[in-house]
């Protein structure tokens, strides 16, 4: 990742970059980052994988919300070079190149989102949760999501679509 | 928001880590969860020289029972293990109660318990809970390892008495002498906000009689308060309406609320009366079913 700084004259600015290898969504991945640089920031603008939001900046509302060796956390406070050597899961993993996600297609079903900025956090939240617990009630899921603020609508679909997202991957799981 | 530039470390063995430290210069920072101190640093209320991550130092993921009955948490025992320790549930009320109550699931999976007495907010929660229960920090350094009363390990807001080259690397809570009762009572506006008032108990009892008290509140006051007077008044005592009213009373009053936007400060006292009364209240229920039986 390119990053450019002021030129004092004369003064050679000292930049502590590292190295870090680290996985996302599968695929293996090497950058160079300053320490200073947020895993939001190297998610967003080093990998180009927008569908992580930024919302408030400070730990409070999970928009930002991606699985770090399969637990949610919040990526605008963990630093990037925290993630060497670990597996980063955001949104754009989800879906197959052909469906998608049973949890996603529970958003669509129910009317899980309004203006869709909390949705990726969500998502990523309910996917920890449902990995861990297959049949949650409703409770469990208020529970799980409850690092996640939205103010479009109310939770009320956003419950909903987790528990479709569950029961259809309890059918599959059934099929299989 | 970015944090000011600093010098980051990742050691892996906490010899290594402490050399770090102490060849660190004026301004250390030691990185567990990250989930107050990533914070400060993106507000730049923290801009520490040096950033020494412990994350990759083995075998302080733990939390364990040793076979003196003592229950010892490693620096890097993430809220969340807590929330789901079997061995937190049936030894440990206080504990178990707290530990679904820090901050909200996410971060749970990354914060620590020894992070959170470290940093020393009034409004932590974990202070309240270690402190009732008489629990210690052992912080290891380059003069060797010493364990540190929690009581005298919080110095005032946001600061402790670890030696800038230190590392916190336990906290420790005490066998029981009696049967362990207790818990902690948290009063949010929502879910992940700090506390408007929080209240930690932990008793210890033996024949109808409480033989340990410990009480201690969070967020009323610069600092995590220990309700010394309202335990003594129980030590020795049976728990009946008279003696839980006066220890109720008297954690009032060593409450020191201030009024602001989580409420006003006769509010923030009644909370901590109310919530006395619960939690021991809670405990002359059980001692009565148990007399009972």
């Amino acid at each position: 990742m390119t990053i450019v700084y002021d030129d004092h004259e004369g003064q050679i600015t000292d930049v502590p970059v590292r190295r870090i290898r680290f996985t996302v969504n599968g695929e293996k991945k090497i950058a160079e980052v300053e320490p200073r640089l947020l895993l939001a920031h190297l998610i967003r603008r080093g990998l180009g994988l927008t569908g992580t939001h930024m919302g408030c900046d400070t730990t409070n509302c999970g928009a930002c919300t991606v699985l770090v060796d399969g637990r949610p956390v919040k990526s605008c406070t963990m630093l990037a070079v925290q993630a060497d050597g670990h597996e980063i899961s955001t949104v754009e993993g989800l879906a197959s190149a052909s469906e998608l996600h049973p949890l996603q297609e529970g958003f669509r079903e129910e009317h899980g989102l309004q203006c869709g900025f909390c949705t990726p956090g969500m998502m990523l939240a309910a996917k920890a949760l449902l990995d861990e617990n297959p049949d949650p009630s409703e409770e469990d899921v208020r529970w799980a999501l409850s690092g996640n603020l939205c103010r479009c609508t109310g939770y009320q679909n956003i419950v909903k679509s987790v528990l479709w997202a569950a029961a259809k991957l309890r059918a599959e799981a059934g099929e299989a | 928001m970015y944090p000011s530039r600093f010098r980051y470390e990742a050691p892996r063995s906490l010899d290594e880590a402490i050399s770090l430290l102490h060849d660190g210069g004026d301004y250390v920072k030691v990185l567990a969860g990250g989930q107050s101190l990533v914070p400060l640093m993106k507000l730049r209320f923290a801009s520490p020289e040096l950033v020494v991550d412990i994350n990759n130092v083995p075998g302080l993921s733990y939390h364990r029972a040793q076979s003196d009955g003592s229950l010892h948490i490693g620096a890097l025992c993430r809220h969340a293990e807590l929330e789901r320790s079997g061995l937190l549930k049936t030894t440990q009320p206080t504990m178990a109660a707290a530990a679904p109550l820090i901050a909200d699931p996410i971060v749970r999976n990354r914060g620590t318990l020894v992070g959170s007495l470290c940093h020393a907010d009034p409004q932590g929660d974990w202070a309240s809970v270690v402190l009732a229960l008489g629990g210690s920090v052992v912080a290891s350094g380059p003069r060797g390892t010493r364990t540190i009363p929690l009581a005298g390990f919080v110095t005032g807001p946001f600061q402790n008495v670890l030696e800038p080259d230190e590392i916190a690397v336990e906290a420790v809570i005490p066998a029981a002498q009696g049967a362990r009762s207790g818990g902690y009572l948290k009063l949010e506006r929502r879910v992940g906000d700090f506390a408007t008032v929080g209240v930690a108990v932990a008793l210890e009892t033996s024949g109808g009689k409480v033989i340990r008290a410990g009480i201690a509140l969070t967020g009323v006051g610069g600092s995590t308060i220990g309700a010394t007077e309202a335990a003594q008044a129980l030590t020795g005592q049976p728990l009946t309406a008279e003696t839980i009213e006066q220890a109720a009373e008297l954690a009032a009053q060593a409450a020191r609320p201030r009024t602001d936007h989580r409420g006003s400060a006769d509010y923030k006292r009644h909370m901590v009366r109310t919530f006395v009364l619960r939690l021991l209240s809670r405990g002359e229920t059980a001692e009565t079913a148990e007399r009972a039986a």
